[in-house]
């Protein structure tokens, strides 16, 4: 297992390389151009056997990667923030054929104004499409991921596609040691390409077309629903194989950090969780009894491993690096509403919306900002301005 | 409702899934065949496709009157009027 120096976007290539996608659809945007740059020059050097699809828009490139994934092949596709809104429509027809793609997202903020930098507001928006959606916290894991969510979207479980989302810059161009897994390891964990059903030639059917009844319809909605409850479970059960591997496991849908004995809870998801770990560094130093639970998958939204956690706390700081404007952070909506779900009451749940436009949040921000959250609830009783926005 | 298998968003060729759908005519297409100059526009342009060439027979064409819906668009396109729609009562 060769330790490299790779950014986090060509540790994304090298996973692609390792599960042996045969198509890949390209639409360059920054910061996500270097993933499939790279994949072309794997492809050109002979190292990676594949197709290279240069179409004329992320609508398109999408579609292409579908319609090769269709053809009974693994294919891969990559955008960021405008391209990602411009594939919508296909990301919500890819999801409904339950045709297994795997997509990564470099997180970017949107215009206007202009912004090239990191927000979660582009994969956000694509929460409601039936997608898996998960985020890496390093160069590794972005790797790891990825390779993970292969396996995981062709379970007969699952047969739902995948977004892999890396903050733009932050991992995208930064590079860090990134330990690559043998191409014999991968070979002998990661199954041929599995999907619920294969177009070729002579087989005559048609996806999509208008259903007899609206039932049915409705029901072919229910079974997504379904397909992501269980996609919990095969989650969890990726990860653990994959820890005995690579020796690298992350704990499924959340990483849970320092949290025994932990009366505060910190939530977040990608980059900066590694600056959250600082702070509750910090605050444990000082005496806090703060844990971070990182939110690896945001769909399906790990209820029942956040509750296990969240059952009997004082207070928990949800950090939304994007915003449903008119409402609250999207991270901070599910925690309330999931909590609720399985009757939690009692601790008081803090937002803020924090890093929007990519405007830097340090370790030092997130060990005040926690900080004051604890002082007030364990003063108070209870948090007065539930919904903040926090900018700098 | 729970069933163990996915389900998939897939439809198989059937005939007549909505049915016999030449009970939804109101005016039946008749061919004049003695007028009928064999130049297959209708059944290039019948958008139900029941219309059948029988380069053998007497009859060049033929019409499927169990599925065509009556849409009037042969009448519309035979460039020496063999075809013409009567109604159905």
């Amino acid at each position: 297992m060769p330790l490299k120096i790779l950014t986090g976007n060509y540790a994304v290539a090298e996973a692609v390389k390792l599960a042996r996608v045969k198509v890949i659809a390209a639409y360059p945007i920054t910061p996500q151009t270097t993933i499939v740059e790279k994949l072309d020059e794997m492809i050109e050097k002979g190292e990676l056997d594949a197709v290279m699809i240069r179409v004329e828009s992320e609508h398109s490139a999408l579609a292409a990667t579908y319609g090769a994934a269709s053809g009974g092949v693994r294919a891969f596709t990559a955008t960021s923030s405008h391209g990602l809104l411009y594939m919508h429509e296909v990301v919500w027809w890819v999801a409904g054929s339950r045709i297994p793609v795997v997509m990564a997202i470099v997180t970017r903020a949107i215009g206007p104004p202009w912004n090239i930098w990191s927000e979660h507001s582009d994969i956000m928006a694509q929460r409601d499409t039936g997608w898996l959606i998960c985020m890496a916290e390093n160069n590794q894991e972005a790797l790891d991921l990825t390779l993970q969510l292969f396996k995981i979207t062709e379970d007969e479980r699952v047969f739902l596609p995948g977004m892999v989302g890396l903050d733009g810059f932050i991992l995208s161009h930064t590079a860090e040691p990134v330990d690559v897994p043998d191409q014999k390891v991968i070979d002998g964990w990661l199954p041929p390409r599995n999907q619920p059903y294969v177009y070729e030639p002579g087989k005559v059917f048609n996806m999509g077309n208008l259903p007899a009844s609206t039932k049915d319809n409705a029901l072919m909605r229910y079974d997504i629903q379904r397909a992501m409850e269980k996609a919990k479970q095969v989650i969890k059960e990726v990860d653990e194989e994959y820890g005995k591997i690579t020796g690298r496991k992350y704990g499924g849908l959340i990483e849970c950090y320092r949290c025994e004995d932990a009366k505060y809870f910190v939530i977040g998801m990608g980059a900066w969780c590694g600056d959250m770990k600082e702070a509750v560094d910090t605050l444990r130093g000082e005496g806090y009894p703060v844990g971070l639970l990182r939110l690896r998958f945001v769909r399906p939204f790990p209820r029942e491993d956040l509750n296990t956690y969240l059952r009997s706390c004082k207070g928990v700081v949800v950090f939304d690096k994007s915003v449903s404007f008119g409402s609250a952070g999207p991270l901070y909506l599910d925690v309330i509403t999931h909590t609720y779900i399985d009757g939690i009451k009692g601790m008081q749940v803090k937002n803020y919306i924090a890093g929007i436009a990519g405007m830097d949040v340090s370790y030092k921000d997130f060990t005040k900002l926690i900080k004051s959250v604890v002082n007030e609830v364990e003063e108070k009783g209870f948090i007065e301005r539930k919904v903040e926005w926090f900018l700098g | 409702m729970a069933k163990p298998e996915i389900i998939l968003p897939l439809s198989y060729p059937a005939p007549a899934a909505a049915g016999k759908t030449g009970t939804w005519r109101v005016k039946r297409p008749v061919v004049d065949h003695k007028k009928c100059v064999k130049c297959r526009m209708c059944w290039l342009h019948c958008p139900d496709g029941v219309i059948g060439i029988n380069e053998e027979g007497p009859e060049f064409v033929t019409i499927d009157y169990e599925y065509c819906k009556g849409c009037g668009i042969c009448e519309r396109v035979c460039p020496v009027k063999a075809i013409k729609m009567v109604p159905e009562v």
